[in-house]
């Protein structure tokens, strides 16, 4: 070879193994395979067993009469003639119910319990400690039992609270929280329309504050007058319309209360473990959060001669929330997840009856399985989306 | 000039001078600046009492001061309003062992005993070969102490899976479950963080999907579907099902974990292998992985903890764990006593959280070693 | 598409295999031959008829069965596996292939011998009767209107209740827990007013009561619980083998031979009892068992008296009467079909 032949060669061109982006599509299409070929294998064994073992399949079955009771069914209209279909929407209404309020009040909780682990009070700092230690460091599933035992066990039963007749507005016994039903009459629309104007009122307000507070630095108290407003306007709309609302009270019957709305014990002995269980992990996360603020802002806002609450509200809070959002968003899909351990203490949500009583009845495992796992991944997916959102508004803005 | 009047934010004027402190140190300062440095600490203090006073007393008189200590089943049936110890007692080689053989228990012992020196050695930064110590029990330690017990080697009997239970069965499988997850756990998370799109968008789906199911539905499917989707003569052991998806739902976990690890590594660490001319895999296990995995040390453990907890989650499944043996000889009908539940859970929720509790503490521990930032 | 036509798409296919059942006949036995030990379904305990002892061994009427299986097979009693299960996950363990037999006091229903597997007989007749509190002053269950009913999920009992309720034109609250010990836990801390379940399993969670002395059973029973093995569609020789175990065991107890004297009837001149035990005749070959099969499971797990009166019978903790489960012959319903 002489040496003009090497200078005249174009650009060495990486043989095929050599060229990573060759490469990368080789293995891409080999994971693809691998995979297709996983697919079809389970796909097909499914049909084979299936057809091999007489399985239904299809899902004609949820036109079926369910034929069971369910102890609680809320804004769905259930009885034991109605079908499984049904059945899977009471129980999906159950699960986001527990989550939603659990998810809420898990948050409140954890930041107390959070900011209270930091408290310069020594008594309530080493309390906070020894919640957090304790709750977070025992299985869930016993927390369950434990709460159920704890809610059910010192409450009296119905017939040592009331006579056989008695009508009851409002008891607390081993049945649930009873209370007198609230029945809307006519006009009572305008109680929403005034509650819908709060609203509107509130964000209008706000902008208004914000605007003044950049324009001449003074405050408006707008929370206290949000809340004003919020309780305030549906209130005098109730009243001006002349109260058109009517209770109607629980009767006690031979054993217990009929009618009136229930909220089962089941419910909150599930809710005060997910609750106690999660917020105690949101609070280490918050403990962090606030941890990871620079102590420079702590003093920087002192030494501006901000007071201390407005120091943590204003200050250290928003800072903070950037590290807590991430990792508050797997609490709340695990506290959504954990929901269904309910089927240890009855109460009825997606996994308790329908991948639990349905499945048993029908016999359609893959079918049911799928469709609550579909629920499942739905919700998680819906909550990541929320707080990714919510993620993007606070984070911070660099240049 | 005073328009920041009630409710501002910055106090306007001077705050008006505080008196001298009486005293600046004993007790009593203690107590004052600790407890009631404000009105609303102090009543905070005052309510914070109230709930130790009302908690603790009953707490530990049915736990301690009245419990039953001795004697069998007779004395708790005598006191039923305290805890009933001498159930524990008298059961707790099944607690620990499950339905293990009796004559076959010192090969459980003996994985017990390395297991703990194991632990031991590694809690030690400053033993010498720190690093073969920790490869060993990674490694070579799940393999031996699986044919210790189930045995069919060396002469040594099979026990069945069946037969194993109590705390070692949530041993072996949070212990394999995290054993497992670990490097498939690696694999997803670089697979998350690669450059090909298909094999990202696989591994997110794969992480999402186990993310965001519930446990019980993997054990559940585990258990009594899984012959569904397979041919139909092959099968696998219960247990092993198990195993598979508490391991598959961890896997997803510690990905995540991972990668936190892997974004924070400085660009200039990727790039700077890069410029060495080393290969992708080489990279990753020599400079990146090294130096992530160290971060994510108390992740990892925490991880762990998690599954750890959720282990009592197979009982649902019809393993008997260490809760769930407690819970078949609660039914026991010799000891239908009212105490015997509850000292049953509380003895199960005392051991997950001593385990737990000290692996939290190491973490932390580990946590704090690295923490070498702008700490006060 | 109704429920109707899932059933008879159901079985279309069982009736397509049965068609075909030749290819597929000894697919179990081959395959539990193989294993060496049959799995078998079990309850996650329920005392007296599957329950582990404090060894761990497991004991009971249905766990006898399973046993009496394996000694048909393997002529070795301790040839099977146990796989505890919940109510809820009994039918999908057997349809997945999970188990090769699920005995589990489990309810022969049409639907369930349809959709389910096939039942292979009754080896305990049960029937749904209620538990109240004495406090509670009820006498019939007829007067239970409006009361909360704590129950089993995924059993017959927790459909039986509500059909129950209807039909009286009854309200009730039911709350429906997994395992049998919540049920009972809930009950005696007042969450219901009654507990409902098979009889047999009232009188063996009533010894689990705080004051079981407090407690009485109404008089009503609602249902018929026929609590029997089922085994998997398609398979008509495994059936076969699980039908005729039980059948074993009732017919020796009719001829009178137990686990202590089958040696000796082994002699007897009695054809019936020669068929029985395979001394004469090859009934046992025609399942794809040894003859003997039956002597078998006699000598290793008695006849059904000896199980019933070792698991559930009156000197046990249930102590439960023969009544309905007695034999034919001495006022019960006990009929098992004759070996010949």
């Amino acid at each position: 070879m002489t040496e003009s032949a090497v200078t005249t060669l174009p650009a060495a061109r990486p043989s095929f193994w050599r060229d990573p982006a060759k490469r990368a599509l080789v293995w891409q299409a080999l994971v693809v395979l691998v995979l297709a070929a996983f697919v079809w294998m389970v796909v097909k064994n499914t049909a084979t067993n299936m057809e091999q073992r007489g399985l239904a399949s299809g899902f004609g079955f949820l036109e079926t009469s369910a034929g069971f009771g369910i102890i609680t069914t809320p804004f769905i209209d259930y009885a034991e003639t109605s079908n499984y279909f049904q059945v899977f929407l009471v129980g999906l209404v159950n699960t986001i119910i527990v989550a939603v309020v659990g998810c809420v009040l898990a948050l409140a909780l954890g930041f107390v319990i959070g900011i209270a682990r930091l408290s310069r009070n020594w008594l309530i700092q080493k309390i906070a400690t020894f919640y957090i230690e304790l709750f977070r460091n025992v299985p869930l599933l016993l927390q369950i039992l434990f709460w159920y035992g704890a809610v059910l066990k010192p409450l009296p039963g119905p017939r040592s609270l009331h006579e056989a007749g008695d009508s009851v507005f409002f008891s607390v016994n081993n049945r649930g929280v009873i209370f007198a039903e609230p029945i809307t009459q006519p006009g009572f629309n305008l109680v929403w329309y005034a509650l819908l104007a709060a609203v509107i009122l509130i964000f209008v307000l706000r902008a208004w504050a914000r605007a003044r507070q950049v324009r001449t630095g003074l405050q408006f108290p707008v929370f206290w007058t949000g809340l004003g407003l919020l309780i305030g306007l549906p209130l005098i709309a109730f009243f001006a319309t002349g109260m058109p609302l009517e209770f109607k009270p629980a009767e006690m019957s031979r054993f217990a209360l009929r009618g009136g709305v229930t909220i089962i014990p089941e419910f909150v002995a599930l809710l005060f473990a997910l609750v106690i269980y999660t917020a105690a992990f949101i609070a280490e996360i918050v403990r962090a959060g606030i941890q990871a603020v620079s102590h420079g802002q702590t003093e920087a806002a002192s030494a501006l001669g901000i007071k201390p609450n407005h120091r943590m509200r204003l200050v250290i809070v928003p800072q903070a929330m950037r590290v807590i959002v991430p990792p508050l968003t797997s609490q709340f899909l695990n506290l959504t997840k954990n929901s269904s351990l309910a089927t240890a203490i009855a109460y009825p949500d997606l996994f308790a009856v329908f991948a639990g009583t349905t499945l048993n009845q029908t016999g359609q495992a893959v079918e049911i399985m799928a469709m609550t796992l579909a629920v499942y991944l739905t919700l998680s997916l819906l909550t990541s989306g929320f707080m990714n959102w919510y993620n993007s508004r606070i984070k911070l803005v660099e240049r | 000039m005073n328009t920041f009047s009630t409710g501002s934010i910055v106090n306007a004027g001077d705050l008006p001078d505080k008196p001298a402190p009486i005293r600046t140190d004993g007790p009593i300062a203690w107590l004052r600046d600790n407890l009631f440095s404000s009105r609303t600490n102090t009543i905070l203090t005052l309510v914070a009492l109230a709930i130790v006073l009302y908690a603790v007393p009953p707490a530990l008189n049915w736990l301690v001061v009245k419990a039953n200590w001795s004697g069998g089943a007779e004395a708790c049936r005598a006191n039923p309003g305290a805890a009933c110890w001498p159930f524990i007692t008298a059961r707790w080689e099944q607690f620990l062992y499950g339905f293990y053989p009796q004559a076959e228990r010192w090969r459980v012992n003996i994985v017990l005993y390395v297991l703990l020196g194991g632990i031991f050695l590694l809690a030690f930064e400053k033993m010498p070969l720190r690093k073969w110590v920790g490869l060993l029990m990674l490694i070579p330690f799940p393999i031996v102490s699986y044919f210790m017990l189930y045995g069919g080697v060396f002469g040594l009997p099979v026990v069945e899976t069946s037969r194993w239970g109590g705390f070692m069965l949530t041993l072996v499988i949070a212990l394999s479950g995290i054993v497992a997850s670990l490097p498939l756990g690696i694999v997803l998370a670089l697979g998350r963080r690669s450059t090909m799109p298909i094999m990202r968008l696989v591994c997110t789906l794969f992480i999402e999907f186990w993310r965001g199911i519930p446990l019980v539905a993997v054990l559940f499917m585990a258990s009594v579907m899984f012959p569904l989707f397979l041919p139909p003569d092959v099968t696998f052991d219960q247990l092993l099902r198990a195993v598979i998806g508490v391991a598959l739902f961890a896997s997803a976990y510690m990905a995540e974990v991972v990668r936190g690890g892997l974004q924070a590594i400085p660009k200039g660490q990727y790039e700077g292998a890069m410029a060495l001319g080393l290969p992708y895999w080489k990279m990753m296990r020599l400079i990146v992985l090294p130096q992530a995995l160290k971060i994510v040390i108390p992740g990892i453990v925490n991880t762990f903890i998690g599954l750890f907890k959720d282990t009592t989650l197979v009982l649902i499944i019809g393993l008997l764990d260490l809760l769930g043996i407690v819970q078949s000889s609660i039914n026991d009908p010799n000891w239908s006593i009212q105490s015997v539940p509850y000292t049953g859970y509380v003895f199960v929720a005392l051991v997950f959280w001593v385990c737990c509790y000290a692996m939290a503490l190491y973490s932390r521990h580990i946590e704090e070693k690295l923490h070498t930032g702008h700490k006060r | 598409m109704s429920v109707f036509k899932n059933v008879a798409a159901a079985a279309a296919v069982a009736g397509a295999f049965a068609a075909t059942g030749v290819a597929h006949a000894d697919e179990t036995l081959e395959a539990v031959m193989e294993k060496g030990s049959i799995q078998c379904g079990v309850s996650q305990g329920l005392p007296g008829f599957s329950n582990p002892d404090d060894a761990g061994e497991w004991t009971g009427l249905d766990v006898d069965f399973c046993r009496a299986m394996a000694a048909a097979v393997f002529n070795d009693a301790e040839a099977v596996k146990f796989t505890p299960l919940s109510a809820k996950v009994r039918f999908t363990a057997l349809t997945s292939g999970e188990i090769d037999v699920l005995s589990r006091n489990t309810t022969w229903t049409m639907s369930r011998d349809s959709d389910f597997g096939e039942f292979i007989g009754v080896n305990y007749y049960d029937g749904q009767g209620f538990m109240v509190p004495t406090s509670l002053g009820v006498a019939s269950a007829t007067e239970l209107d409006g009361a909360a009913v704590c129950t089993n999920t995924g059993t017959t009992t927790e459909l039986n209740v509500a059909d129950y309720f209807r039909a009286q034109g009854m309200e009730y609250t039911v709350v429906a827990f997994e395992k049998a010990d919540e049920v009972v836990a809930a009950y005696d801390a007042g969450r219901c007013d009654v507990y409902t379940t098979d009889r047999s399993g009232l009188a063996a969670q009533r010894t689990k009561l705080s004051a079981p002395d407090d407690h009485m059973v109404l008089p009503e029973i609602i249902s018929k619980e026929p609590l029997g093995p089922l085994v998997r569609h398609g398979d008509a020789q495994w059936g076969d083998i699980a039908r005729w175990t039980l059948a074993c065991m009732i017919n020796a107890e009719e001829a009178g031979i137990d686990s202590s004297n089958v040696a000796e009837m082994m002699e007897s001149s009695d054809p019936n009892i020669q068929r029985i035990l395979g001394a004469d005749g090859d009934l046992g070959s025609k399942i794809g068992l040894e003859n003997g099969f039956c002597a078998n499971i006699i000598t290793a797990v008695g006849n059904y008296a000896e199980s019933y009166d070792r698991n559930v019978g009156p000197d046990t903790q249930l102590a439960l009467e023969r009544g309905l489960n007695a034999l034919w012959s001495d006022g019960g319903v006990l009929y098992a079909p004759p070996m010949r």
